[in-house]
């Protein structure tokens, strides 16, 4: 038999069924529909995460003091803007390297106040962070050389205290300390659940004296390239190890961050997509089931197909076939259904979906292979049907 | 074995289209072995037309599954179309089946929801044929058989006797060599199975096929040409075709004689532990008492 005309008897065969095929089709529809989706979860949610590590700026070595390790308790920091001073001659170009002091504050402008971060930084933040504003201006050198009172607000600090004003000129009172607002950043949205908006730049010198310090708590770099970035990171650690021998330092990059934040979640994804197959795969125990019936159903047929010279291996191939239509028909609705849940919940969730051309490639392949192997049986079962016992079959 | 391996059409006048020597059928049910047919022989040749007739249970539907190639002898040789059923594996028989033989059964056994002309080329299927020659052809038999007007109608909007007549198309539209036929008139009333009828033997006379058929009807038995009438098993009765009776091998014309040795299932069954007196089973002389046994060797001429 022409394996187009087994393919128009499969057909057949499941149009004459209809509620019954679709019901069983139901059950694949659902589990490639929720692997899709699930892996489509997965796959946003890592992505987004990746993007924002990397939108932090490209090539970027954050050197912190202390292991870089979970249930490590925090080190305070030993770093001072002399040791700025050493890594910067380690680099060799100033404008690569940035740093933080940051503590929470109250911010105050009028009668409005907003709880938020205040990071004292170098001028060079905005190229090493790849941040940009969306009015004023940024932080100068010489506002960090002169300690001079200015502020850079977050979008989101920025609306808090001046909902219905244009800040920029405006004073801001932070930790009671009266600060000129220069500039606006443009919004970042959330990380991870952080805010990454409420924040107020200010320059370290003026942080430092705010709070009457001289500690740094952490170094970023801006690596040249991307080949020289752990050997950059290495000098840097080695530089401050020999500064501060009794304290331990960490250069960490983007790469290894996404590479930790990668595992967690490449894990995560797949244990949604193993529970997901496990419906997939009863959906195919229903596949088994219904075809089973068929064949006792149709006995009678398969015992008239043969009487007419229908080989073991024709009825056989036809039953297969109509196995795997139920399931691939079934697997490519349930790719549908899953993209078209992924879009929607995407567009109106906080949950990020992105879909990959591998996750339905991979539905599809496996509804077509679960056809397969729980058709196997009920064909080999038609397909050695004794002609004259499925005659006799009433 | 004997040399034509494959039949050779041509020549076909010479071949007979079936030759059974000595085929014997058991069953094993439940551990118990069943002898349906014990040692029949017999050859069909080209354009015959044969009535097979018997009681119920005389082995006639186990002798037309294996003359059709449904089925293979536990014991004997059995040649179809040139070719050796003993020799053949399960696809081979089929091909045979599609090439050789066609089957007209009492149930029509059409494919419901599937028109007429599908239904006569559901051969043609197997056989690789292209779906517009396929559909010509199956045309043409449903002309051949009086219902060119009906292609496109299914089973359910044709009366028995249209379904029976597709039956006939589907059977002859591969050209075989042999038409078997179960009981065709059995499920129509007596005007339409005998215009069935009538359509068989046209067939048989037109296009050289040769017709086997089962039948309980005697009137219809009565109309073939030659009567082979079965009991138990064997065959007890073979009436001579007159038409082909000078060009068939005498030794295979007649049923070889029947035994008179008993089935072991045909011993009476007694409770086993109500009759001390009666201590073993049996033996050949304690079957004549069942008053199933033994069975009479009817001889040609016997009926009509």
């Amino acid at each position: 038999m022409r394996v187009a005309e087994a393919w128009r008897v499969a057909l057949d065969a499941l149009r004459a069924n209809r509620l019954r095929s679709a019901l069983t089709m139901l059950g694949v529809i659902i589990g490639v529909a929720s692997v899709v989706l699930l892996v489509a979860i997965g796959t946003g949610t890592k992505q987004k995460v990746e993007q924002q590590v990397e939108g932090l700026g490209s090539n970027l070595l954050l050197v912190v003091p202390g292991r870089i390790e979970v249930g490590n308790a925090p080190v305070v920091s030993p770093l001072t803007l002399k040791d700025v001073d050493a890594v910067t001659r380690v680099v060799g170009d100033p404008d690569r390297v940035a740093v933080t002091v940051a503590s929470g504050a109250t911010a105050r402008a009028g009668a409005r106040s907003d709880f938020t971060t205040v990071q004292g930084v170098l001028e060079t933040t905005p190229a090493v962070f790849t941040r940009s504003l969306a009015r004023g201006r940024y932080l100068t050198g010489t506002d960090v050389d002169t300690s001079r009172r200015v502020a850079v607000l977050g979008d989101s600090v920025a609306r808090a205290l001046f909902p219905d004003r244009d800040p920029l000129g405006q004073q801001v009172a932070l930790a009671g300390v009266r600060f000129r607002v220069i500039g606006v950043f443009a919004p970042l949205g959330q990380s991870l659940g952080v805010d990454r908006d409420d924040e107020v730049h200010v320059p370290v010198t003026a942080a430092q004296r705010l709070w009457g310090t001289q500690r740094v708590d952490g170094i970023a770099v801006k690596a040249p390239d991307r080949e020289r970035i752990d050997e950059l990171g290495e000098r840097i650690v080695a530089e401050l190890n020999r500064r501060h021998p009794d304290t331990e330092f960490s250069a960490v990059t983007q790469q290894q961050i996404l590479g930790v934040l990668g595992d967690i979640l490449g894990v995560l994804t797949g244990v949604l997509a193993a529970i997901a197959g496990i419906s997939l795969l009863v959906g195919g125990v229903g596949v088994s089931n219904i075809m089973l019936v068929s064949v006792r159903e149709r006995t009678r047929e398969i015992g008239l197909r043969k009487a007419v010279g229908a080989r073991p291996r024709d009825i056989g191939v036809q039953f297969l076939l109509e196995a795997v239509l139920l399931t691939t028909i079934g697997g490519l609705t349930g790719m549908a259904l899953g993209v078209g849940t992924a879009l929607l919940v995407d567009a109106l969730s906080p949950i990020p979906a992105a879909i990959t051309w591998w996750s339905l490639a991979l539905a599809f392949g496996v509804s077509a292979v679960v056809g397969i192997v729980f058709g196997v049986v009920p064909a080999q079962r038609a397909g050695r049907l004794d002609p004259v016992v499925a005659l006799r079959t009433e | 074995m004997t040399e034509p391996a494959v039949a050779d059409r041509p020549a076909g006048e010479r071949i007979p289209a079936i030759e059974a020597v000595d085929v014997s059928r058991t069953y094993q049910l439940d551990g118990v072995s069943v002898e349906a047919l014990r040692g029949v022989s017999l050859t069909v040749q080209p354009g015959d037309y044969v009535a097979l007739v018997g009681p119920s249970g005389s082995g006639k539907s186990t002798l037309m599954h294996l003359l059709g190639g449904l089925d293979r002898p536990t014991g004997g040789r059995l040649v179809i179309g040139g070719r050796d059923v003993n020799a053949l594996a399960p696809p081979e028989m089929a091909t045979l089946r599609n090439e050789t033989i066609g089957f007209v059964f009492q149930a029509f056994h059409l494919l419901p929801r599937t028109s007429a002309v599908e239904n006569v080329a559901l051969p043609l299927v197997y056989r690789g044929v292209s779906a517009r020659q396929r559909r010509e052809r199956a045309a043409a038999m449903l002309g051949r058989v009086g219902l060119g007007h009906r292609l496109d109608h299914r089973p359910n909007q044709m009366s028995g006797g249209e379904q029976q007549r597709v039956a006939i198309a589907r059977a002859l539209v591969t050209e075989p060599t042999v038409l078997l036929a179960d009981e065709p008139t059995g499920n129509l009333d007596s005007v339409t199975g005998a215009a069935v009828l009538e359509l068989l033997e046209q067939l048989n006379a037109e296009s050289g096929v040769a017709l086997v058929m089962v039948t309980h009807d005697q009137e219809v038995a009565a109309r073939a040409h030659r009567r082979i009438t079965m009991r138990d098993g064997v065959v007890v009765a073979d009436s001579a075709d007159p038409r082909s009776a000078h060009d068939r091998p005498p030794s295979v014309d007649h049923g070889r004689p029947a035994t008179l040795v008993p089935a072991p299932s045909a011993e009476p069954r007694s409770a086993s532990g109500s009759g001390p007196g009666h201590p073993s089973g049996g033996s050949g002389g304690a079957a004549g008492a069942t008053g199933r046994l033994p069975r009479e060797v009817e001889r040609p001429g016997g009926t009509g």
